[in-house]
């Protein structure tokens, strides 16, 4: 099973995004052969409050449950986060996403350490993006800081039933974490693969190697980006059929 | 038929090891894809000796000799640009002449000088002339200015390209960082400035975009630095552009129009 972790549907306030619609994250998973995607809900990144966003979430992924697993956004500096939390719970909802450097609260602050320790106490998954854009060309208003890498050691580290999804991370950030962790810390993340270039630096294979193929998963920001993108570096890293399936779904599986 | 328009090598002086590695996973990465021909530059040392970006006369003349010989190494297979820095005119026409002579096809100009200074002039000039294409590399919409280059954005390329009407401008890395859109913006109705579609970005929508403003006419598919967002853009013009040969245009045909009639024989 082809499983995407990152996909979104809604606006992008920043810029025109085409195809983000249930219909139109189905089309480019029918085209690649993807079986299942995480959704999450792309306005919701700058809600004051993104439960309303949770709502129509799940209203438009209702039809389509069975491919498209709903991904909601929890802000945990609000009052009473956790019962969103729960929701998403309630939901069958395979992680719940934060942007806390857009959402205005440290990012390994004590609000964040509590959604990812109340996150594992329920089994969730929490996702967090390293970026949404390259830097040089966000909107001028756009200036959220970048997650740092050092939050993501310092959440990793918090809880033992901690368990982080990291989207696009480059080689440098996804070394800086995994070799700053234990080993036991170290399974407590996985990585997807959108932003690890592929020839002739070759970035995606050699942390294939030296960090493991097992903390790999597919994920593509579509439509944000196009979702041809992992797909592409995945066939320039000569990986073996075994080694394929493994991030195209079975790590995943293996892991939450 | 596949043709990189934007490509790169590295060279001993490049302050790298494993440069002849990186050189041939190039090469390996393209006849996985396809590529039928690399249309490639060596800027400088890379940072190593002079900056990448301002490079002195030495390294460029470094740099150009070793490109010219990966082109004879592979015949057909690569092909050159000739790298100068504006700033050292004289020495840069000079350049400019031996490297087309000796079968250099286009001109290389990175971001050692604003591409709408005076300085550029004699260089469009003598692209004009000899009928061969500049590449610019451009900050798409730069907002401010930025460590280690003197980048210039599309608003620039233009008025260098307006300056010059009879000489082919291709705008560098459509995909390589800034804001894509405003170059859209300002291309549009600049007839002589192709579009190259490199760079590590793969936003959706750029290419749809990208063909609302200059048409299949006036696109390059190129790779730059991360040749896997280069494979996911090729493989994407499959959907974008349903006709065959639009898609075919802007696989090879309009970079065998862009470059000199003999360059991909």
């Amino acid at each position: 099973m082809i499983t995407d972790v990152a996909t979104f549907i809604g606006a992008y306030p920043y810029r025109h995004v085409d195809g983000g619609t249930p219909e139109g994250v189905l089309s480019n998973m029918d085209r690649l052969g993807v079986d299942r995607a995480w959704v999450a809900h792309l306005p919701s990144i700058l809600y004051k409050d993104p439960a309303p966003g949770t709502v129509a979430l799940l209203r438009v992924l209702e039809p389509h449950r069975e491919r498209l697993l709903p991904v909601p956004t929890i802000h945990p500096g609000l009052p009473h986060w956790e019962r969103d939390l729960d929701a998403a719970s309630r939901e069958g909802a395979p992680a719940v996403r934060a942007y806390p450097t857009w959402q205005g609260i440290e990012p390994a602050g004590d609000a964040m350490r509590h959604l990812v320790a109340a996150a594992a106490a329920r089994r969730l998954p929490v996702h967090l993006a390293v970026r949404m854009e390259d830097i040089r060309q966000r909107h001028p208003l756009d200036t959220a800081a970048e997650l740092p890498a050092a939050a993501v050691r310092a959440l990793a580290r918090h809880d033992e039933g901690a368990r982080l999804v990291i989207s696009n991370a480059d080689r440098a950030f996804v070394e800086e974490v995994h070799f700053g962790l234990t080993p036991a810390e170290a399974r407590r993340v996985v990585w997807d693969v959108a932003w690890l270039w592929g020839p002739p630096e070759d970035h995606l294979r050699h942390v294939l190697a030296t960090v493991g193929v097992e903390r790999f998963v597919l994920g593509t920001g579509a439509p944000l980006r196009l979702p041809d993108g992992p797909f592409a570096q995945l066939d320039l890293a000569n990986l073996t059929a075994d080694d394929r399936a493994r991030v195209l779904g079975r790590n995943l599986a293996d892991w939450t | 038929m596949l043709i990189d328009v934007h490509s790169h090598f590295l060279t001993a002086r490049s302050g790298r090891a494993d440069w002849r590695e990186l050189n041939e996973r190039r090469l390996d990465a393209g006849a996985l894809m396809g590529i039928t021909t690399h249309v490639a530059s060596i800027l400088g040392s890379w940072g190593n000796r002079s900056p990448t970006y301002f490079p002195s006369e030495e390294d460029v003349e470094h740099a150009n000799g070793e490109m010219l010989a990966m082109m004879q190494e592979h015949p057909g297979t690569v092909q050159g640009y000739c790298v100068v820095n504006p700033n050292y005119g004289r020495h840069a026409l000079d350049q400019i002449s031996r490297r087309l002579d000796a079968g250099m096809i286009g001109i290389k100009l990175a971001a050692s000088r604003r591409a709408d200074d005076s300085l550029l002039d004699p260089i469009a000039t003598i692209a004009g002339a000899r009928g061969v294409p500049i590449l610019h590399h451009v900050w798409q919409h730069r907002r401010r200015e930025w460590p280690g280059q003197e980048a210039s954005d599309a608003t620039e390329l233009a008025t260098l390209a307006l300056r010059h009407p009879a000489t082919r401008f291709i705008l560098a890395h459509l995909g390589g960082g800034g804001d894509w859109t405003h170059t859209l913006r300002v291309v549009r109705d600049i007839a002589n400035i192709w579009v190259d579609l490199s760079g590590s970005g793969i936003d959706g929508g750029m290419i749809e975009r990208a063909l609302e403003a200059v048409g299949s006419d006036r696109l390059l598919w190129g790779t730059d630095l991360t040749m896997g967002t280069g494979l996911a853009k090729l493989r994407y013009l499959e959907i974008a552009v349903r006709d065959p040969a639009a898609r075919d245009a802007i696989r090879a045909g309009n970079a065998q129009r862009v470059f000199p009639p003999e360059a991909f024989a």
